[in-house]
């Protein structure tokens, strides 16, 4: 069996997980039921703003994180550049409730750019709860990890194109619209969508920061069908057209994409002649400056929340070590077997890519795990197993699964354009010399692609480390990994201690994803 | 030298890893120079400097008197052909030649005139629209070289530009690049690893070894002289 | 010192992951939400002394809050592995009862005190409190003295208010404005609504707002200020206590029909009840006790009391829940 085939066998069988998850939650529904939904004025409202908001904080952290990509790009000697780009697979593993307390601390009523508004003499405060808190903070979450999709764009440019653009006098902007946005187009669709979704499902963050009611999300109404309601049939439906509504923005973005070789640069990178002049220098370090510092400042909050919980607060240094142990032998595991199972699908997806139903299921399935309502999953999982699988006792089995198939999309992302690549340059090589299988891996693939699956493992275990949905799903007593941790002392007051937990999990998930990025992607 | 040269090279140096470079050379106007050597002697590095891709630790770089040494390379009376690379792959053939013209690809008619002129030169007229994608390798080289055309420089820099063609189609190509040469009345540099290019089309050639401009005479010299690293190079012992 | 500190967390997490030795004791499956069952939570204190009586196993499964409990036990149905559901409270109990999956409890509950009588005869009442504002004393200095002020027109001061679509306590501020303004609750929201500075999705969020400064008042349980009295040592932050009443939250614990362990059950329940147990609510909890004689020194005089009990019968809460949220939705504006 080829790998592609393994790929498109492994991505079916999610797709029908998902499926028969989603079936058993609507098998009690009428089309009626779903019909009646189209004609509610207040899902339809919400169904707007959940659509509104999106859009919009998809756009902004795209639109920062090109900005600080390209000048990240152009700049390879910038202080620091690998700390940076570390630090961008942060954010997305911050508990959503301490990132909005990170967030507040900086930009809200009582925080730091109020406190300096004061300083100043100014009576102005910032306003944050509504449209613009919710954009802060879907930046703050997202414009890193869009900055680490897009990024690999760049070194896909051969050194010559760099030559050719300085030998003909073009002007940085001239640069950007000839061949960045060409390249752009490629790879910006991919993390539009991703970052989109990501934003669409978001849930606390929009319902915290949006200052009200109005700020509602398609996932409230599911959470309030399925939670509250128990009424498996609205929340089936409504979870059923969140995923078409993603769904059809993911057709869109496919359509809009185009795929764009530039070929093989003789070395990766490559010197950017019109990023050299001092003008181009300033405007890029401020570019690099204004939006990792827009990231880093609720990041250093917390830190000082956590170090000030971890020195001062009442420190349970037994629970803390033993939910830091949870999340490594939860999180890391769940990353390596979503690379595991992300290598194949993009390898098949890349392969089969002439076959329009295999381009289908395997797209659902990368995907399947940001797509589909995480609470629906979950209660379709109850239904499913209850009476036939003791939750308890599989618990942890239970939770690695199912982060590795809701970190999926970060490991297929990562791969796919790295995998298309390499097929693109090597098959023909390959074919040549009889390399095929374990062989072929071993002697170039592997070398080839050992970084992009650094940085895919080390994203999707860092995401698995910051899980909340699993361990919450199989509640075993047992494994409390940082992020329930966290939950539990701020339910139990103890908002210095939970600062505390925030910090250790941020740092685990440094150390981790360093460590992965570069023990498995090896030096530059 | 009792006539001032084209292209004036003195005391071009630059350091690649263990390599310490340092270039002397002097071209007339209008004559093609080849550029010979074993690998890894230094010979895309210095067309880099000329070029100004790479910015020499000491020396300088004349043309027609002019020190050119510390201009960016747009502003050099240079264009330079890679041995692949040369067009990008989303614009079409004119497009890519056109860029020659404005590197923001805002044509006037007059442009577009002009970009159709240098395609016909070249023998590709009516492949304006394609992509390089449906190009040959040879076709590609030859839409740079139309462009190189219309940006009409004086001095052009090929580096092993037709390595990748077939025989037939080199030589081809060779006389193409000669018959611009005169037509234009560019300088020509060419470095390649066939010594049989250099012979067709390059009246003198400089041989470099190790960072250095080894030797430089009439081709046929060069590459008959019984200097032991010709010898060497030239696979005879 | 780094590999001590890895292997020192591989230990750990493998002492996490291994099943607790199980001699032949029966075991308990109890449903509960996470944080009773937390390091500091009343779980792991009751625990031991339970399984001392019993000669038994508590096996605590925790899942999220109390809303996530009974959509838990709606997804099981008859095939749920709990013994035991800990953690309701009054205003999901008819809806619980109405799955048809409680069994009557049969605890005597006559050492039950509570401000109101007790006649659920599926739910063991174990702990109660009363919602209510925190003031931050140092932001504000006249706090609202009646719901009415705070119904009042006028944008200060803010509060930060949870969602009653999401979470229990955003649930009772709703009832809580029900109960005092009935029909007239859609004009006193629209009075509310301009103070309010925003609505979260839990207490979490909403109380570690309040703690950061963003707003002075914060909809939490009058007992906060004991948890700031008895344990931070601060009187930075009070409980406003209402005139027309503050409404009362009461958490119960039921057993299931399908329970294979009824006897143990029943055993639990009655042990909910029981001073062992009662005397740890308080500080771990940061509840009422439901019987006398297991309130610690100082806590009954950290926190003001209720003037009065407001709580709305769990039927007439269960039939018009829908709609009173509409009802929210429309007066605070979406």
């Amino acid at each position: 069996m080829t790998l592609s085939r393994i790929g498109l066998v492994l991505a079916a069988l999610i797709v029908a997980a998902v499926l028969a998850d989603y079936a058993a939650l609507l098998s009690g529904a009428t089309a009626a039921d779903l019909a009646a939904l189209l004609d509610d004025a207040y899902l339809r409202r919400v169904i707007v703003f959940t659509f509104l908001q999106a859009t919009l904080s998809a756009l902004l952290s795209l639109g920062g994180a090109i900005a600080a990509a390209r000048a990240l790009a152009r700049q390879s000697d910038f202080p620091g550049r690998r700390l940076i780009l570390q630090f961008c697979a942060l954010p997305m593993v911050i508990p959503s409730v301490a990132a909005i307390f990170g967030v507040v601390a900086v930009y809200g009523r009582s925080g730091w750019l109020a406190d300096l508004s004061a300083d100043l003499g100014s009576d102005w405060k910032p306003t944050i709860y509504g449209l613009t808190g919710i954009l802060i903070a879907h930046v703050f979450f997202n414009m890193p990890l869009a900055i680490r999709l897009l990024l690999p764009a760049w070194a896909t440019v051969p050194p010559e194109s760099w030559r050719l653009a300085a030998q003909l006098g073009m002007s940085s902007r001239q640069i950007f619209r000839l061949i960045e946005l060409p390249l752009l187009r490629q790879y910006a669709p991919a993390a539009f969508v991703f970052v989109f979704i990501l934003c669409f499902l978001s849930f606390a963050v929009v319902l915290t920061l949006g200052g009200g009611p109005r700020a509602t999300t398609l996932e409230v109404a599911i959470y309030q069908a399925l939670r509250f309601d128990v009424d498996l049939p609205r929340g089936g439906a409504l979870a059923l057209l969140q995923t078409l509504a993603c769904l059809v923005l993911v057709a869109i973005a496919w359509a809009a994409g185009r795929r764009l070789d530039f070929g093989r640069g003789t070395r990766l990178g490559g010197i950017r002649f019109d990023g050299a002049t001092p003008g181009a220098r300033a405007r890029d370090f401020l570019a690099i400056t204004l939006a990792i510092g827009f990231v880093a400042l609720p990041v250093a909050a917390l830190t000082a929340d956590g170090i000030n919980g971890l020195l001062f607060a009442r420190l349970d240094a037994m629970a803390l070590l033993k939910a830091a142990g949870v999340t490594l032998l939860l999180g890391i595991p769940s990353g390596v077997i979503a690379t595991l199972l992300g290598y194949p699908i993009a390898a098949a997806s890349d392969r089969l890519r002439a076959r329009k139903p295999a381009v289908i299921v395997i797209g659902i399935a990368g995907l399947a795990g940001v797509i589909a309502s995480p609470m629906a999953i979950g209660a379709g999982l109850m239904l499913g197993l209850a009476g036939r699988v003791d939750l308890t006792a599989v618990a942890p089995i239970g939770v690695v699964a199912m982060n590795a198939l809701l970190t999926l999309p970060f490991t297929v992302g990562v791969l796919r354009p790295a995998v298309a690549r390499n097929h693109a340059q090597y098959d023909r090589l390959c074919a040549g010399l009889g390399l095929s299988g374990w062989n072929r891996f071993r002697v170039v693939d592997w070398p080839m692609l050992r970084r992009a699956i650094g940085l895919a493992c080390g994203l999707a275990s860092a995401a698995a480390m910051g899980d909340l949905t699993a361990i919450a799903l199989f509640g075993s007593q047992r494994l409390t990994n940082l992020t329930l941790l966290l939950y539990d002392q701020i339910a139990e007051y103890r908002l210095d201690s939970a600062s505390g937990t925030a910090l250790a999990l941020l740092a685990l998930c440094l150390l981790v994803f360093a460590g992965i990025e570069r023990g498995v992607g090896g030096r530059q | 030298m009792s006539q001032r040269a084209f292209l004036e090279i003195e005391g071009l140096a630059f350091t690649y890893e263990d390599l310490v470079m340092r270039f002397d050379l002097a071209v007339d106007a209008g004559e093609c120079v080849g550029v010979v050597g074993p690998s890894g002697a230094g010979k895309s590095t210095l067309l880099a400097l000329i070029g100004g891709f790479e910015t020499p630790l000491a020396g300088s770089i004349k043309v027609d008197g002019r020190d050119i040494t510390h201009l960016p390379p747009a502003e050099r009376p240079v264009t330079s052909l890679f041995q692949d690379f040369n067009l990008f792959p989303h614009l079409s053939a004119a497009d890519n030649v056109g860029l020659g013209r404005d590197p923001g690809l805002r044509l006037t008619a007059d442009d577009r005139a002009q970009v159709a002129w240098a395609l016909g030169e070249v023998g590709l007229a009516g492949f304006e629209a394609r992509l390089p994608g449906q190009l040959s390798g040879g076709e590609r080289q030859r839409v740079a070289l139309a462009r190189s055309l219309i940006r009409n420089r004086p001095l052009l820099l090929l580096d092993e530009p037709f390595a990748a063609l077939g025989p037939a189609l080199r030589a081809e190509m060779l006389e193409l690049v000669d018959r611009l040469r005169r037509a234009q009345g560019m300088t020509v540099l060419l470095v390649t690893h066939d010594p049989n290019e250099a012979a067709r089309i390059a009246a003198r050639t400089a041989f470099v070894s190790e960072g250095r401009v080894v030797m430089f005479g009439r081709t046929p010299d060069v590459l008959g002289s019984s200097e032991p690293v010709v010898r060497a190079y030239l696979g005879e012992r | 010192m780094q590999r001590t500190l890895t292997l020192t967390l591989i230990a750990a997490a493998l002492a996490a992951f291994a099943s607790p030795a199980s001699a032949d004791a029966p075991k308990l499956t109890v449903y509960t939400y996470s944080s009773f069952v937390a390091e500091w939570g009343p779980g792991p204190k009751v625990t031991p002394v339970f399984e001392q009586q019993c000669g038994c196993k508590i096996e605590w499964v925790s899942v999220g809050d109390g809303a996530a409990l009974l959509s838990r036990l709606k997804l099981e149905g008859a095939k749920t592995p709990a013994d035991v559901v800990l953690g309701l409270d009054t205003s999901l109990t008819a809806e619980a009862a109405a799955t048809g999956l409680m069994a009557p409890h049969g605890v005597d509950l006559k050492a039950l005190k509570l401000p109101i009588a007790w006649d659920d005869a599926n739910f063991v009442p174990f702990d109660y409190g009363y919602f209510a504002f925190m003031w931050d004393t140092q932001q504000l200095k006249d706090p609202p003295k009646s719901l009415a002020e705070l119904a009042a027109s006028g944008a200060e001061p803010k509060i930060l208010l949870e969602d009653p679509r999401t979470s229990t306590p955003g649930l009772g501020l709703m009832l809580w404005v029900k109960a005092v303004y009935g029909d007239k609750a859609a004009d006193a929201w629209k009075g509310i609504a301009p103070k309010i500075l925003t609505v979260s999705k839990s207490w979490d969020e909403a109380y570690g707002l309040f703690t950061k400064g963003e707003a002075p008042l914060v909809l939490s349980y009058t007992t906060s200020q004991s948890y700031h009295v008895m344990s931070d040592k601060t009187d930075r932050y009070k409980a406003l206590v209402f005139p027309e009443g503050n409404y009362m939250q009461i958490e119960v614990a039921g057993m299931l029909k399908t329970s294979k362990q009824p006897a143990l059950a029943k055993q639990f329940l009655q042990f909910l009840v029981s001073r062992d147990f009662q005397k740890e609510i308080p500080t771990t909890n940061w509840m009422y006790p439901v019987v006398d004689g297991a309130m610690p020194d100082g806590f009954d005089a950290s926190a003001p009391h209720a003037q009065k009990t407001l709580l709305l019968a769990p039927q007439e809460v269960a039939t018009h829940r829908a709609a009173w949220i509409t009802e929210w939705l429309d007066a605070v504006g979406q």
